[in-house]
């Protein structure tokens, strides 16, 4: 590198933006451009991801409010929330009792009626009606239903056994039916999502 | 075009040697839009809109299928399908206003490569196939971009599928038959709106199957340039890249600058009102205009207002498909053997004629049709022709070139004191130029 005369110390090189470690200034230049379309890609490519995310319409429906004041004791329904079944029973006070009395311990997945259901609202047992197997909705909310070993749930599709808390008792599930989020406007009305 | 002097592709890692000797697709990319394909060195801003096509019409594939996730073919509830589009898809309305801008910027800058393409004579020897496929895009363009117009489901939508399909009523002895079956129906219904859908999806892939024949094509001869003076020496080209990425990006910066104005400033500037109405069978709009960018073709199509040995119908029909058939025979209407507009004064004058043509054509097609458009029209339509049938194998084979300069590279050092001199010998000095044939762009 040839050292201009009336430079002093400086050489060509640092004059052009050299400096010892041979980092030049145009390097940041590239690196800022760089990261700038970097950015912006990142940027644009999101609403191309979020487009596939449910749309509003779609999410307007995510919760329901069902009124519980028709449904007698010993019933049970079937309501459609986020395109699935949930079973809603009003379950007799014996039938409570006979699932409080279960010992948990023996359990697949071990769960107390009383935390599958609320304080103030113990006749009330809502569920997602779908088997944690694979996903097909079990037998058993409806009069009438095969109700399988424990009272309860039977899945036809692969023969999963449900008690009549929804606990998984027998078979190939791995969990007891899911509890949706759910909360009581009144002692009647229930908003589940 | 691989010339002599192109750096051939060296793998460094081992695993690109491994590669290379497997799927050499590193080899192929550096060999056509990397360090190995050599381009003239002179190539101006126009020769961004290539590369600009090929990213409008990647913009169109990608937002078009995510508008397919979102959309449904059915007269029932496509309107309403493209409001939920609108109003409930998360970036719903980002995705249809690109999808609709970008069919009209893909038109632009389709419009400007031709015009490019035009003026430089990119269209002649030995490059009549790359302009020929070109054609054959802009074909299918115009089908894809007619059907997609369609879909939406607005009074729009459905008459201009009327009257276009229609088109076809005009041949003679089996019009009828072939519009009922062109239609799937006696009028535009469901079957009309599922095919055209099927339709508007398939064409793009096959428009970017040409697009790759096209560039093939393109890369045997490698790109012209400005002066139209063929490549002779390694002083003339410069590798495509990082030379010509670089600009080409910086081309990319601009148009996504434009772009995002439309989009975000003026969605609906170029779209038309009465689109936001819902189809309705039993009454057509007071106005009804195809988008912009057909509107040269629109007004050739209305110029034919009296019956010639055929009806009127019918020329007004052979004269729109002919405007762009026309483009095929262009090698060949053309026989002059220099290339670019910049040493061919009169041709350049009526080729700048043709252009102001095309605009007077495109200002009639989106007017009414009364005088005294239809008049003009007509004037304008008969250019057009005589144009590419009569004036220019005419001046082509009548005019005198400008001295052409000896290479890109002297042409580039020197400017228009380069001569004609055969590459390797001596200038003679400044070419005798005639004052009022200055070259110029």
């Amino acid at each position: 590198m040839a050292t201009a005369p009336d430079a002093g110390d400086h050489t060509v090189g640092e004059a052009v933006g050299h400096s010892p470690d041979g980092v030049r200034r145009r390097d940041f230049i590239y690196v800022a451009t760089g990261a700038f379309a970097g950015v912006g890609a990142v940027a644009a490519i999101w609403p191309f991801v979020d487009q596939m995310n449910p749309s509003a319409d779609v999410l307007a429906l995510a919760s329901i409010e069902v009124n519980l004041a028709q449904l007698a004791e010993g019933q049970g329904i079937k309501v459609s929330w986020r395109g699935k079944p949930v079973f809603i029973q009003h379950l007799p006070p014996a039938k409570i009792a006979e699932a409080q009395a279960v010992d948990v311990s023996s359990l697949r997945d071990p769960q107390t009626y009383d935390e599958r259901t609320q304080e103030g609202h113990r006749q009330y047992l809502i569920q997602i009606g779908v088997c944690t197997h694979l996903g097909c909705i079990p037998a058993g909310v409806a009069a009438g239903e095969v109700k399988g070993d424990f009272d309860g749930f039977f899945c036809p599709c692969h023969g999963s056994h449900y008690d009549d808390a929804g606990r998984i008792r027998k078979g190939p599930a791995p969990k007891n039916l899911v509890i949706p989020e759910y909360e009581f406007l009144s002692d009647t009305n229930v908003r589940i999502g | 075009m691989s010339f002599g002097w192109s750096k051939p592709y060296e793998p460094k890692s081992d695993f690109g040697k491994w590669m290379d000797a497997r799927l050499p697709l590193p080899r192929l990319v550096y060999g056509s839009v990397g360090g190995g394909y050599e381009v003239p060195k002179n190539i101006n801003y126009f020769y961004n809109f290539g590369v600009l096509s090929g990213l409008a019409l990647l913009i169109q594939i990608v937002t078009g299928i995510v508008l397919a996730m979102h959309y449904a073919a059915n007269t029932e509830v496509a309107f309403s399908s493209v409001e939920h589009i609108m109003r409930n898809v998360n970036y719903g309305w980002l995705m249809r206003y690109m999808h609709a801008n970008g069919a009209s910027f893909f038109f632009i800058v389709v419009y400007l490569h031709m015009w490019r393409g035009l003026y430089y004579g990119s269209y002649k020897a030995p490059r009549e196939m790359v302009w020929m496929l070109g054609v054959v895009i802009f074909l299918l363009m115009m089908a894809t971009a007619f059907m997609g117009y369609v879909l939406p489901w607005g009074q729009m939508s459905f008459w201009g599928a009327t009257v276009i399909t229609n088109l076809f009523s005009a041949i003679p002895i089996v019009g009828d038959t072939l519009v009922t079956f062109l239609l799937g129906g006696f009028a535009v219904d469901n079957a009309t709106l599922n095919r055209f859908f099927s339709l508007h999806f398939l064409l793009p892939f096959v428009i970017a199957g040409v697009v790759i024949l096209k560039i093939w094509s393109l890369h045997i001869p490698g790109s012209n340039n400005p002066t139209g003076v063929e490549v002779k020496g390694p002083a003339d080209t410069i590798p495509f890249h990082p030379y010509f990425t670089a600009k080409d990006l910086f081309g990319v910066g601009v148009y996504l600058i434009a772009f995002s104005i439309f989009l975000f400033f003026m969605p609906n500037f170029l779209g038309h009102p009465d689109n936001y109405i819902e189809a309705n069978a039993l009454a057509t709009p007071e106005h009804i205009v195809p988008e912009w960018y057909f509107w040269p073709f629109y007004a050739i199509l209305r110029a034919f207002t009296f019956d010639f040995i055929l009806p009127a119908k019918l020329w007004g029909v052979i004269a729109m498909g002919a405007a762009i058939v026309l483009l095929f025979f262009l090698p060949w209407l053309d026989s002059s053997p220099v290339k670019s507009m910049r040493y061919r004064p009169k041709a350049r004058m009526w080729t700048w004629v043709l252009a102001a043509d095309i605009i007077v054509l495109s200002w009639c097609g989106g007017a009414v049709a009364e005088q005294p458009y239809i008049i003009i029209s007509q004037i304008a339509s008969m250019y057009y022709f005589a144009h590419f049938l009569i004036i220019l194998p005419l001046v082509s084979r009548t005019e005198t070139p400008l001295p052409l300069p000896a290479s890109i590279s002297e042409a580039v050092l020197k400017g228009k004191e380069s001569t004609g001199a055969p590459a390797g010998q001596p200038d003679s000095g400044p070419a005798p130029v005639a004052p009022e044939a200055q070259p110029a762009e």
